[in-house]
């Protein structure tokens, strides 16, 4: 195997990985800091232990995401050498100042929040958990600054064979970030709340602790939802954005060959035959594809194999199609996993407002237990759809995948590292969640005894 | 002065600040294995340090992003060229992050000591190669003209870099006991003291023979004699004053000097490699510079706004997060981790 195809598993599967849990400090971040404020405005105790019950998940989860982002900065230089060089001027920066803006204030006020509960004042380490709210946001915003320069490249001239910055302003307001970043922190708040009401449906559905999970499962159901329904709106600007800028991404997730024909119908389900380029047994909607691509019912979408000659025409000659079926079924699963999010949100918050929460029906909140599952795969299918459907670019019509690896790494050393990293977050994915059942079981009342001193085995060592 | 010049600078401050702060947090991490007799013990080293290696951490990879930012050259090289140490190191920080968050969290002493030994050589690996790396920086690596550097197994592992290595391993780990002497009462205290003062003496035969080594096998003192001399002298100097306050149980001034003494020696590389940032073993003309690596003047330019708008906020807080978390650490309170 190459370095350019182990690179790319490495990539992927580092990425993906680290995506698991970057939605999830993100999301739990907000919530636990909308109980903290609830227990500082309130008094009420039972709000602490929310925060402290939930944000024990938050911290462990919170561990992986930072060791594994770690390797993702790192490794724009170990594998993909020469990319760096040809866009670091521009793609530097943005990763700089998220580390300089964001990463020195999450981790300055964790600690701060983590250790600081008898050692500062209730304001003060109310403050730490939204200042940490806030960096993990403004963290989501420079990465995807810079993700958004990949997909839609502005603010740059190519000069001394590389893109180099002219136009910061430009890359802030990119249209591409403008649509992605509402998108995809929404996202991450739904993810964080569907969490909440899954472990909070399971623990409801035991009848443990009832009143502290039901007021957990309500709270978090009011930021499901209404992120829920954000991504939706912010996933269709997004699409009418693709559109324009990266027409043959759009093309791909609709696994369309030739023209849509006008008004375009949105294709549900179909056999695609890449190597023939045709599909069969397609399922479609009549008008939908116009409504998703122009927000009304007309004007038709150009299929792959006119913008293929499009593109050979502006860039050279080369295949511009990438991957069809995981383009198209990416996006299907992310827009089933998202659909359900929301009907699973109305249906929730319809029961938190005819009061009938306390006795909820069994089959729905087991649907709310798996329910936690709908968020991390619709942000990897979406992620994998955005990142898939842009090869084979790494910057969009500047510099394919094959240019950007380093050219100085062997494959013997690249697959030492896919194998080093496959093994070390196996381990990792396997002990967090062995530790979130351990915690969940345990439930928020059982925490007051942990680490104390009677609890302590070998405090008498000493 | 020069942007290039300006984030050559800045970036050197970075390293320096990561050496310092990581540097002790590392040390205590090896001290859980060493100076630690029982789990209590070990708790109370891991806490002193809970509120703070994260964001020491942060020092690193800011360090990293700026030289992405304003060397996306060095940064290429850098990273490409050192590949597998990288891997290791990464390996080595990966374990030891969650290593910290994981180990109090069930009542099992195999689950425990699992944790342990990854958290002592999450601790001990990573200054190791860094230090091995930041030396070849010096002593110069097969890079050819396309700016690709192909080093083999012993361009990067020799006997240069590996007594940096052993050095500044010894050195966070005197360090690191300083930092407990800070934080901790009693006995802990008091044995963390004792062994500082009894490695001063291997560590200063390890510091002299790194300085000799380089003045051999480098061309840095060549380029930059007397700015390097100044700096070996005050560094002999912050050492003896830190050998004299250990003494003398004035534990905060002991800690700067061993602090002193690890930012001179991450600065004195930084020095020689001036205005050099990659030196080519091959040929001088091959040299990365802060010209060549630089990225253009206007990414420079946004960089240094954005970079000296912000880093007295984050100064700010970190300094009062340290003032917060003051106090020492005792095994009568709540011991998070």
């Amino acid at each position: 195997m190459d370095t350019v195809l182990l690179s790319r598993i490495q990539f992927a599967s580092t990425t993906i990985f680290h995506y698991f849990f970057v939605p999830v400090s993100i999301g739990l971040a907000l919530i636990i800091a909308i109980m903290e404020t609830m227990y500082v405005r309130k008094g009420n105790e039972e709000y602490k232990r929310m925060a402290q019950f939930w944000g024990k998940l938050f911290l462990i989860n919170f561990a992986v995401g930072v060791v594994t982002g770690i390797l993702q900065e790192f490794q724009f230089g170990m594998n993909w050498s020469d990319y760096s060089r040809f866009v670091g001027d521009v793609f530097g920066a943005p990763l700089a100042i998220e580390a300089l803006l964001a990463f020195f204030l999450e981790s300055t006020f964790i600690g701060i929040w983590i250790f600081g509960w008898d050692k500062v004042s209730k304001r003060i380490h109310l403050l730490s958990i939204w200042l940490v709210a806030f960096g993990t946001m403004l963290s989501a915003f420079w990465i995807l600054l810079a993700n958004s320069f990949m997909q839609h490249p502005v603010g740059f001239q190519i000069s001394n064979g590389r893109a180099e910055m002219n136009d910061i302003f430009a890359l802030i307001t990119n249209g591409q970030l403008l649509v992605e970043f509402p998108h995809t922190v929404l996202a991450a708040y739904a993810t964080g709340a569907f969490l909440v009401t899954g472990i909070s449906a399971y623990k409801l559905l035991k009848k443990q602790d009832v009143a502290f999970f039901r007021k957990s499962f309500e709270i978090a159901a009011i930021v499901g939802v209404i992120s829920s329904f954000g991504v939706a709106v912010a996933g269709h600007a997004q699409a009418q954005y693709l559109v324009e800028t990266q027409p043959m991404k759009m093309a791909a997730s609709e696994a369309l060959w030739g023209e849509s024909g006008d008004p375009a119908p949105w294709t549900v389900f179909a056999n695609i035959d890449v190597k023939n380029q045709t599909n069969s047994n397609e399922v479609q909607v009549p008008y939908l594809l116009s409504f998703l691509s122009y927000s009304k019912f007309s004007g038709d979408v150009k299929g792959m194999l006119e913008l293929q000659k499009e593109y050979e025409a502006a860039y050279g000659p080369g295949d511009y199609i990438p991957p069809v079926k995981t383009t198209f079924w990416s996006f299907r699963i992310m827009v089933a996993a998202g659909t359900l999010m929301m009907l699973f949100g109305v249906y929730a918050i319809y029961l938190m407002w005819r009061k009938k929460m306390d006795r909820p029906n069994t089959w729905f909140m087991r649907f709310m237990f798996w329910g936690l599952l709908l968020p991390p795969i619709a942000n990897t299918a979406g992620w994998i759809m955005t990142e898939i459907g842009r090869q084979p670019w790494t910057v969009f019509g500047l510099m394919t995948t094959e240019d950007s690896v380093s050219p100085n790494i062997t494959s013997g050393q690249v697959l030492f590292s896919v194998i080093s990293f496959t093994a070390i977050y196996a381990i990792l994915g396997a002990v967090l969640v062995g530790l979130f059942v351990k915690v969940i079981k345990k439930g928020p009342y059982a925490m007051d005894n942990e680490h104390g001193e009677s609890h302590d085995p070998y405090n008498k060592e000493g | 002065m020069s942007l290039n010049e300006l984030w050559f600078l800045l970036i050197a401050v970075l390293f320096v600040g990561f050496f310092f702060l990581e540097g002790f947090d590392f040390g205590v991490g090896m001290e859980t294995q060493i100076l630690a007799k029982n789990d209590t013990e070990r708790r109370i080293l891991i806490n002193s340090i809970g509120p703070f290696w994260d964001a020491n951490e942060v020092w690193l990879i800011t360090g990293a992003g700026a030289m992405f930012a304003a060397f996306p050259h060095w940064y290429a090289t850098l990273f490409s060229g050192f590949y597998i140490p990288f891997v290791f190191a990464l390996l080595a920080l990966i374990a030891r992050g969650v290593a910290f968050e994981f180990r109090g969290k069930r009542d099992s002493k195999a689950w425990q000591k699992t944790w342990d030994v990854c958290i002592f050589f999450g601790s001990f690996l990573p200054p190791f190669l860094l230090a091995v790396v930041f030396a070849s920086f010096i002593k110069g690596l097969p890079i050819d003209k396309d700016m690709q550097m192909y080093a083999g197994f012993f361009d990067i592992v020799n006997a240069y870099t590996v007594v940096a290595g052993i050095t500044v391993v010894l050195l966070c780990l005197v360090h690191g006991l300083m930092f407990t002497t800070l934080r901790t009462l009693g006995d802990l205290q008091e044995r963390a003291r004792k062994l500082a003062q009894k490695l001063l003496i291997p560590l200063a035969a390890l510091l002299v023979a790194f300085v000799v080594m380089t003045y051999t096998m480098t061309d840095i003192f060549d380029k930059r004699g007397t700015l390097l001399w100044i700096v070996v002298v005050l560094g002999a100097a912050a050492y003896l004053l830190a050998g004299y306050f250990m003494t003398k149980k004035k534990d905060g001034y002991a800690f700067g000097m061993t602090g002193a003494v690890m930012a001179l020696s991450v600065a004195s590389i930084f020095i020689g490699l001036f205005p050099r940032v990659m030196i080519s073993s091959l040929d001088q003309a091959f040299n990365l510079t802060i010209t060549n690596a630089a990225s253009g003047q206007y990414s420079l330019k946004v960089m240094t706004i954005v970079a000296l708008t912000l880093l007295p906020f984050v100064l700010g807080y970190q300094i009062w997060s340290y003032f917060i978390f003051h106090k020492r650490v005792h095994e009568k309170e709540h011991l998070e981790y």
